[in-house]
C-alpha cells in the first residue's frame, strides 16, 4: 500500500518518537545536572558509551533491559566522573565537559571494537497501533517502552524539582551556592548526585540508540544527539516538560529530509537533513532579547556567571 | 621545518635499509625478483574503517584472511586508519618494522597526497591501492591501482529485485551523488527494468558514508511508500537490512553478504571479491612476474560476485538473473546501450551508440537514468 503525502505525516510523527527518545533522555540527565549549576557537555561521550555498553551486555548475557540498565550504570560512573574533577577549586565544568566527551568516546570505540559485527538481542517494542488498519501508521506506531518511561520521567523530575525537598535544594545549589552553602547544603555532594544522575540518563538515551533504533552498536552511531541536547535544554528553558515536547518536534524535524526524498521531493536534501539545526538557531535568535536574562536559567551556570 | 628535517632522518633510515637488503640480495627490484622456496610474500593491508562492519572493510578483510591461509604468504593489516599523516606512519612501519613487500592501502583517500608521498621513498616496494587513481607516466613506478565493476552485479542484483517486487517499486539508500554510486543505482534501475520496464527506483541520499539514523529513516519512509526491496550504497549496509527485515520487505545487499542479518528478506547482493585478486598479485610477485598498473574487472574477472539467492526466490527469477549473468561472464553484456535517457527526458546515450563497460565517460556519470525517482543535485 501506498502512502503518498500522508507518508511524509506518518514519517515525522514516528521519527518524532522513534528520533526523539535519545533526544528525550539525554536532554532530561542534562536539564537535572544544569538546574544543580553545572554543565555537563560529556554527554555526548556518555551516550557512546551507554550505547556500547548496553550492546555488549545486551550481546553476552542475552538480555536486552539488563544492557539498558549497565548502559545507565556507565553513564552514571562518567558523570560522576565529571562532577568528581568539577569540585575541585578553579575547574572549569565546560572544559572537563571536552575532556570527558573525547574519553567517553574514545573509551567506547576502544572498548567497542569485538561489538561491530554480531548482532545482539533486540528490545521488544510495544504496538499501539492495533486500532488501525493502515501499515504504515501501524509501524509508526510500533514504540519501544522506554519512551513511555521517559515520557513518566520528564513528568516526574518536573513535579520533583518544583515540589520536593531534594528539588529544592537541587534549585537552590544552582541558583545560588553561597546562598545553599549558608543554608548548610552539600553543595558540591547534590552536585556530583546530580550530575551522577544526568549521566544515568544519557547512558540510557544511548542503549536506545544501539538496542532499539536504528539498532546496531558502531562508531559512527552518534551524530551529535548528546552535543544537541545541551541545545535542547536551553531551548526547553530548564523544564523537563518541555525536554519532552521539544524532543519529539527534533526528532520529527530530522525524519523530515528523509521522508521528503521518498515522496519525491529530491531538491535540496541537504537543506531538509539540516532542518533541526536551523530550527534551534531560529528559536534563539527569536527568543533572545537584550532587555532581559532567559527565563529559568540556573544563575550558577558558568555561561550566566 | 620539522617536516623537512623528518623526512631526512626518515630518508638515512631508508638508505640503511636499502643498503642492508642490497647486501643480502643483491640487486633487488620489485618486478622480476625470483622467490626462494623459503622466502615468504609479505603483504601489508591498512583499511581506514573496522574489519568487521559488514562493509566496504570487511571485503578487503576477507580477501586479506584469503592470502594469509597460504603458508607461503605473511599477511598482516590495521585497521581504522585516517586518511592523514596516519596512514603515512603505518605504511612506513609496515615496510620498515614488519618488512612487507607489498602494500595494500584500500581507502580511496590514501593514494593523494600519501601514497604519492610514501612510495617514492621506498622505490623497491609496491604500493597497490584500491580505487584506480593512478595515472600512467604521473605517478611513481612502484604504484598501481585494481577495482572492480561492482555495479554488473547490482544489475543482476537489480533483475531479482525487480522480479520478486510486487508493487513494481524499489528503493536505494545511497550516501552521496558522487559516480561511483550513480553507476550502481544506475545499473540497479537498468537490470530491473530489463525485465520489467515500468520498475521505478527511488532513491534517497543521506549525506555522507555512515549516518545510521538517517538510513534507518531512510528505509522506514521508503516502506511506508509502498516499496518493497530496497538495496543501499553506503559504508555499512547493516542498518537498511536490519530495517528492511523487521519492517517485512526484501532487500538486497552491498560489499560482502548480508545475509545473516535478514534470513528471510535477503535476496541477494552485489559482493566484492578481494581473494580473487589478492591471491592473483600474491601468485604475480611469487612468481617474479611483472605487476601490472592497473587491474580492474568485474563478473568474469571474479572481482566481484552475486550473492546466492535466497530461497524464496522463484524459479522464472533465478532464470531471468542468470541469464544476465552468464552474458556478462561471457564478456558480451553491455549495459550502457543507446537509447538511454536520463529522468528528465534528456536523451543521454543515442540510438546506436553504446559505452562498454571500461569506458572511461562512465567513470564520470553524473545523470540517474530514466525510472529512477530521485535527483542528482544537493
Amino acid at each position: 500500500m501506498e502512502a503518498g503525502w500522508w507518508g511524509v505525516l506518518i514519517a515525522v510523527l514516528g521519527g518524532a518518537i522513534r528520533i526523539g527518545t535519545p533526544f528525550l533522555f539525554v536532554s532530561l540527565g542534562e536539564c537535572l545536572t544544569e538546574k544543580s549549576g553545572r554543565i555537563n557537555l560529556g554527554l555526548e561521550g556518555t551516550l557512546v558509551m551507554g550505547a556500547m555498553t548496553g550492546y555488549a551486555v545486551s550481546l553476552h548475557s542475552g538480555s536486552p533491559w539488563l544492557g539498558v540498565l549497565c548502559a545507565g550504570l556507565a553513564g552514571m560512573m562518567l558523570g560522576a566522573l565529571h562532577s568528581w574533577l568539577c569540585s575541585f577549586q578553579r575547574v572549569n565544568d565546560i572544559a572537563v565537559g571536552i575532556a570527558m566527551m573525547l574519553f567517553g568516546t574514545g573509551l567506547a570505540f576502544f572498548l567497542g571494537k569485538p561489538y561491530i559485527q554480531p548482532s545482539a538481542p533486540q528490545l521488544p517494542s510495544i504496538d499501539l497501533g492495533g486500532w488501525s488498519d493502515i501499515p504504515q501508521l501501524k509501524a509508526a506506531l510500533q514504540i519501544n517502552a522506554l519512551f513511555l518511561v521517559g515520557i513518566a520521567m520528564a513528568i516526574a523530575l518536573g513535579w520533583m524539582l518544583n515540589n520536593t525537598a531534594w528539588g529544592l535544594k537541587v534549585r537552590v545549589v544552582g541558583e545560588n551556592a553561597d546562598a545553599a552553602r549558608a543554608l548548610g547544603l552539600p553543595v558540591d555532594r547534590i552536585r556530583i548526585l546530580s550530575t551522577a544522575q544526568g549521566g544515568f540518563l544519557a547512558g540510557i538515551g544511548g542503549s536506545y540508540l544501539s538496542l532499539y533504533y536504528p539498532f546496531n552498536w558502531s562508531e559512527g552511531l552518534s551524530s551529535g544527539q548528546g552535543l544537541m541536547a545541551v541545545a535542547l535544554v536551553i531551548f526547553a528553558r530548564w523544564q523537563p516538560l518541555w525536554c519532552l515536547w521539544v524532543s519529539l518536534l527534533w526528532g520529527g524535524a530530522a525524519a523530515l529530509g528523509p521522508s521528503l526524498q521518498s515522496v519525491g521531493i529530491t531538491g535540496g536534501y541537504y537543506i531538509f537533513n539540516a532542518i533541526p539545526y536551523i530550527m534551534t538557531l531560529a528559536v534563539m535568535i527569536i527568543t533572545c532579547s537584550p532587555r532581559r536574562t532567559l527565563v529559568g536559567v540556573p544563575h550558577e551556570l558558568t555561561v550566566t556567571r | 621545518m620539522s617536516e623537512s628535517r623528518k623526512l631526512t632522518r626518515r630518508q638515512v633510515l631508508k638508505g640503511a635499509a636499502a643498503a642492508g637488503a642490497l647486501g643480502i640480495l643483491g640487486n633487488l627490484e620489485w618486478i622480476g625478483q625470483v622467490w626462494g622456496a623459503s622466502d615468504k610474500v609479505k603483504m601489508g593491508f591498512i583499511f581506514v574503517g573496522p574489519r568487521d562492519d559488514y562493509g566496504y572493510n570487511q571485503a578487503h578483510f576477507e580477501g586479506k584472511a584469503a592470502v594469509a591461509k597460504l603458508d607461503w604468504v605473511k599477511a598482516f593489516d590495521e585497521e581504522k586508519v585516517p586518511e592523514t599523516i596516519e596512514v603515512q606512519k603505518t605504511m612506513e612501519s609496515m615496510v620498515k618494522l614488519d618488512g612487507a613487500q607489498v602494500l595494500f592501502p584500500t581507502s580511496f583517500g590514501y593514494f593523494d597526497p600519501h601514497i604519492l608521498k610514501v612510495a617514492p621513498q621506498h622505490p623497491n616496494i609496491l604500493f597497490l591501492h584500491c580505487g584506480g587513481l593512478y595515472q600512467d607516466g604521473k605517478h611513481p613506478k612502484n604504484v598501481g591501482s585494481y577495482f572492480g565493476y561492482i555495479d554488473e552485479s547490482q544489475y543482476v542484483a537489480g533483475i531479482v529485485a525487480g522480479g520478486m517486487s510486487k508493487s513494481g517499486k524499489l528503493g536505494f539508500v545511497a550516501a552521496k551523488p558522487i559516480p561511483q554510486v550513480l553507476r550502481n543505482v544506475n545499473n540497479y534501475t537498468l537490470g530491473a527494468r530489463s525485465i520489467k520496464p515500468n520498475t521505478t527506483v527511488n532513491v534517497i541520499f543521506t549525506g555522507d558514508w555512515s549516518m545510521p539514523v538517517r538510513e534507518a529513516e531512510a528505509t522506514n519512509s521508503l516502506v511506508d511508500q509502498g516499496i518493497d526491496v530496497i538495496t543501499c550504497h553506503v559504508d555499512s549496509p547493516k542498518v537498511v537490512v536490519t530495517t528492511a527485515e523487521k519492517r517485512g520487505v526484501y532487500c538486497t545487499g552491498y560489499h560482502c553478504n548480508q545475509s545473516k542479518l535478514a534470513p528471510k528478506g535477503y535476496l541477494t547482493g552485489a559482493e566484492w571479491n578481494w581473494a580473487k585478486v589478492y591471491m592473483n598479485y600474491a601468485d604475480m610477485i611469487r612468481k617474479g612476474q611483472a605487476v601490472p598498473h592497473l587491474v580492474r574487472g568485474g563478473l568474469k574477472e571474479g572481482i566481484v560476485k552475486v550473492s546466492d539467492y535466497n530461497r524464496v526466490v522463484t524459479e522464472a527469477v533465478r532464470k531471468q538473473a542468470d541469464t544476465a549473468k552468464d552474458k556478462f561472464m561471457s564478456g558480451g553484456m553491455v549495459v550502457y546501450k543507446g537509447p538511454i535517457k536520463d529522468n528528465t527526458g534528456r536523451i543521454v546515450i543515442a540510438a546506436g551508440k553504446e559505452h562498454v563497460q571500461t569506458d572511461i565517460w562512465l567513470e564520470s556519470m553524473d545523470w540517474l537514468v530514466e525510472g529512477v525517482i530521485g535527483s542528482t543535485k544537493s
